[in-house]
């Protein structure tokens, strides 16, 4: 069997709310998962049952409140990312786990095809041959996401909440990395477009990454989905 | 280049930093680390200690225990209290930067654009006015700084001009770790989004290394990856800025948190 | 007092009874004499370093020179040879009325020529006859601190010379060929010593600073007000500071002296009728004076 790409080992989330008289809200309890190398994961249950948070905590954007959570970072190395230090979990997301959030953070005065390519940038910001590689694959994501030519010079601030999520998907997948944790990405997407991300999911996954999702329509589910997850099953009963 | 994370030995190392003014304790074991290409945001409002930590740090001040160390570009980490006066300033000057929140303190108002870009230059023996003048032009385009103002004096210039034009001023000797203390307070919404994506681009391009004090929240959330807490001169929590901003911990970042109104 | 005729022979020492006999010799007592010759000892051993000084009440007020006739107070001897220059012109009241306090106080020989004089005090000029071994040379400076208009704080004007940051001058020269085109410093041209100290030559032209270097005579520097005295020994290097690509240059003249034919002199334009006319004559009288006294000689 192939190693895990993540593993989830009692993992639990409650948030402690400090003024509002400390009042805690449980949200996930005792869970075990785990996600191996060409496996889409969807986690399925109705809202509030923690499926966002669960991306969340893997993307160390939210802290658990117990259990481990590793992930493979070479064929020898793991990482549990509730006990990492800042630096790492910043490589970690760098080299390992891709997040598409529901919401794209938008930065001001950046083209789309900039904030798109610019994880490709990275170790080499002013080299000009790889920015050049960089906008180069870029403008061929954004074309796969039908954003038209004349939207990539500008910044995606006054786009539609569709383009903005073909953007925040393609900002997030251009660098091929072994986790992909995937929140609602075909949301507000047509079923063209929705067509292009599931095969992009399961061309992620025919490389042999590791895909946590959450999909809402079933379709999709039915698509990309290799393992299904009940997340009421991880319902605090507290 | 390699891969700024993958540097092994942090660039800045601070240990146990305290400073106290008479009874009132403006710094309480302040520690962290910083790593090349880090951005690391101080958030805290007033009386935090934020400033106090900036300037401990930035050897602006001593502080009364603790230490601060930096690696030299030889790979060798010094004590920066314990370096004379000369070489702390020629750290200063060379290997650092600081942007003051009010750019006037980090210029010299009355003398032209360029020549505050060229100073740090002509500190480090560069005596060749063309050369100068094309270093000197060539940051002035990189902080979006029109070039027919290198002859004029930032006497004449908006705020937010006088703020790129530190900028400039300080990126000119390729420093590896710069400290920002609330650099767009002050500044209009419009002119504070173009020079913080002017710092974004820069931090991200040169690699820069920086302690970015500031009470604005989204400033932190844009520029830094990294962030501290501080309440009452003791830093209450630290960690991914991301993390700090959407699950903050501590009662006092939840209550700094959820103070900010949103827009 | 009528102008004295240029070309004034050798007076003779003056008598005892024209000297001011209820003052010590030279004006100043032995005590302050010693403190500032401590001073200068000081100067000597750091050249262009600035060395304060418990500058004295003088019988003229700040701003005439108290500061270079404290020095020549103090190393005055009844064996020196005076010599005092004003814009390089012994017949200025400036020098006539230094040069008659010493008279009156020291009682020493006074000269007009400079190859006779041991000790000469100038204000804002360096004589064109070179000097030797075993003279003098003292300059009365109305700012010794060459950065004090780029730095006004002393505080910290001292700490950029105690650590030799002197990128802020460097800063002044680029200013003044962004604006002019060239650096326009005429006068007062800052200098670094001996690889060292940045200095201010005193308000002499630019002209008179490649005299300062290597000069075999001993060069000393006083300012009473600011209460500075610092120190050029002879042999030392000084160098106008310049960039590379606007290298340092002296003033140059189309005219020649009218009176003596000089073409390597600093040159004073004097309008000399009611008409406007101009005339270029020798701003060292002296020299122009020599010229003319034995022009087959070829006096430089």
């Amino acid at each position: 069997m192939k190693p895990a790409l993540l593993s989830l080992n009692g993992v639990a989330k409650r948030f402690t709310l400090h003024h509002q008289h400390g009042t805690e809200l449980p949200v996930l309890e005792g869970v075990d998962l785990q996600a191996r190398a060409g496996e889409c994961l969807v986690l399925e249950g109705p809202s509030g049952m923690g499926k966002s948070t669960l991306l969340k905590l893997v993307y160390a954007n939210y802290r658990a409140s117990a259990g481990r959570i590793e992930v493979r970072t070479g064929s020898d190395s793991t990482l549990d990312v509730t006990q990492a230090s800042a630096r790492e979990l910043l490589q970690l997301r760098r080299d390992t786990v891709s997040y598409v959030s529901q919401f794209l953070r938008l930065i001001p005065r950046v083209p789309a095809i900039d904030v798109v390519a610019e994880a490709l940038r990275q170790d080499h910001a002013t080299d000009p041959d790889v920015a050049a590689a960089a906008r180069a694959e870029a403008a061929r994501w954004l074309q796969r996401l039908r954003i038209p030519e004349r939207l990539w010079a500008l910044p995606p601030a006054t786009f539609s909440g569709g383009e903005q999520q073909r953007i925040n998907i393609a900002r997030n997948l251009i660098k091929p990395r072994p986790l992909l944790l995937l929140d609602e990405p075909t949301a507000s997407l047509d079923p063209a477009n929705t067509r292009t991300v599931v095969e992009l999911i399961q061309e992620a996954v025919a490389r042999g990454a590791a895909v946590l999702g959450i999909f809402h329509d079933p379709e999709v589910r039915a698509a990309v989905a290799t393992h299904r997850i009940d997340m009421t099953r991880f319902r605090s009963t507290a | 280049m390699p891969p700024a994370t993958s540097s092994p030995q942090p660039l800045l190392r601070v240990q146990q930093l305290s400073k106290r003014y008479g009874a009132l304790t403006a710094l309480q074991d302040a520690s962290f680390e910083l790593w090349p290409g880090e951005v690391l945001a101080v958030v805290g409002e007033s009386g935090s200690g934020k400033s106090t930590l900036l300037n401990t740090v930035a050897a602006q001040m001593r502080p009364d225990s603790g230490c601060v160390e930096f690696r030299l570009r030889d790979g060798s980490l010094a004590d920066v209290h314990a370096l004379s006066a000369a070489r702390q300033r020629l750290l200063a000057r060379t290997d650092w930067g600081f942007v003051h929140q009010n750019p006037a303190d980090g210029l010299r108002m009355d003398v032209s654009a360029g020549a505050n870009v060229g100073e740090r230059l002509m500190g480090l023996g560069w005596r060749h006015y063309g050369q100068l003048r094309a270093a000197a032009l060539d940051w002035l385009q990189r902080v979006e700084i029109d070039a027919d103002r290198i002859d004029d004096a930032p006497r004449v210039f908006s705020g937010g001009m006088r703020q790129r034009l530190q900028i400039a001023r300080n990126l000119v000797s390729s420093p590896r770790l710069l400290f920002m203390d609330e650099p767009t307070s002050g500044l209009d919404v419009s002119v504070q989004a173009r020079l913080l994506d002017l710092l974004r681009r820069l931090t991200h391009e040169l690699q820069l290394a920086v302690v970015i004090v500031t009470h604005d929240l989204a400033v932190a959330r844009l520029l830094a990856q990294r962030m501290v807490v501080m309440q009452r001169g003791r830093i209450v929590e630290s960690g991914l800025t991301d993390q700090l901003l959407d699950d903050p911990q501590h009662p006092y970042t939840q209550l700094l948190v959820s103070s900010v109104l949103p827009p | 007092m009528n102008a004295p005729t240029l070309g004034t022979v050798l007076h003779a020492p003056t008598s005892a009874s024209e000297t001011a006999a209820s003052v010590n010799f030279a004006y100043l007592d032995e005590r302050s004499k010693r403190m500032i010759r401590r001073a200068l000892l000081k100067a000597v051993a750091i050249p262009g370093y600035q060395v304060p000084f418990g500058s004295r009440e003088m019988p003229l007020p700040y701003g005439w020179g108290t500061g270079g006739i404290q020095v020549t107070a103090a190393v005055i001897g009844p064996n020196d040879t005076l010599k005092v220059i004003d814009q390089g012109s012994d017949d200025t009241v400036n020098a006539v009325n230094i040069r008659r306090f010493f008279q009156r106080t020291a009682g020493v020989p006074i000269t007009t020529q400079t190859r006779a004089a041991t000790l000469i005090q100038t204000r804002h000029r360096i004589p064109e006859t070179p000097l030797r071994e075993g003279q003098i040379l003292v300059y009365q400076v109305p700012v010794p601190e060459p950065l004090q208009r780029l730095e006004p704080r002393e505080t910290e004007t001292r700490t950029l010379h105690a650590l030799a940051e002197y990128g802020l001058m460097h800063v002044k020269l680029y200013e003044d060929i962004a604006r002019h085109g060239h650096i326009a410093t005429t006068y007062d041209y800052p200098v670094m010593v001996n690889d060292r100290y940045l200095m201010s030559p005193s308000p002499i032209p630019k002209f008179d600073n490649p005299k300062l270097h290597l000069n075999p005579a001993l060069q000393l520097f006083g300012a009473g007000r600011e209460k500075r005295i610092y120190a050029v020994p002879p042999y030392t290097k000084v160098e106008s500071l310049s960039f590379d690509d606007h290298p340092f240059e002296v003033q140059r003249w189309e005219a020649t002296c009218a009176l003596c034919g000089a073409t390597d002199s600093f040159l004073d334009e004097v309008i000399i009728d009611d008409q406007g006319t101009r005339q270029h004559t020798c701003s060292d009288s002296d020299h122009c004076q020599q010229r003319r006294d034995a022009p087959s000689a070829g006096a430089a």
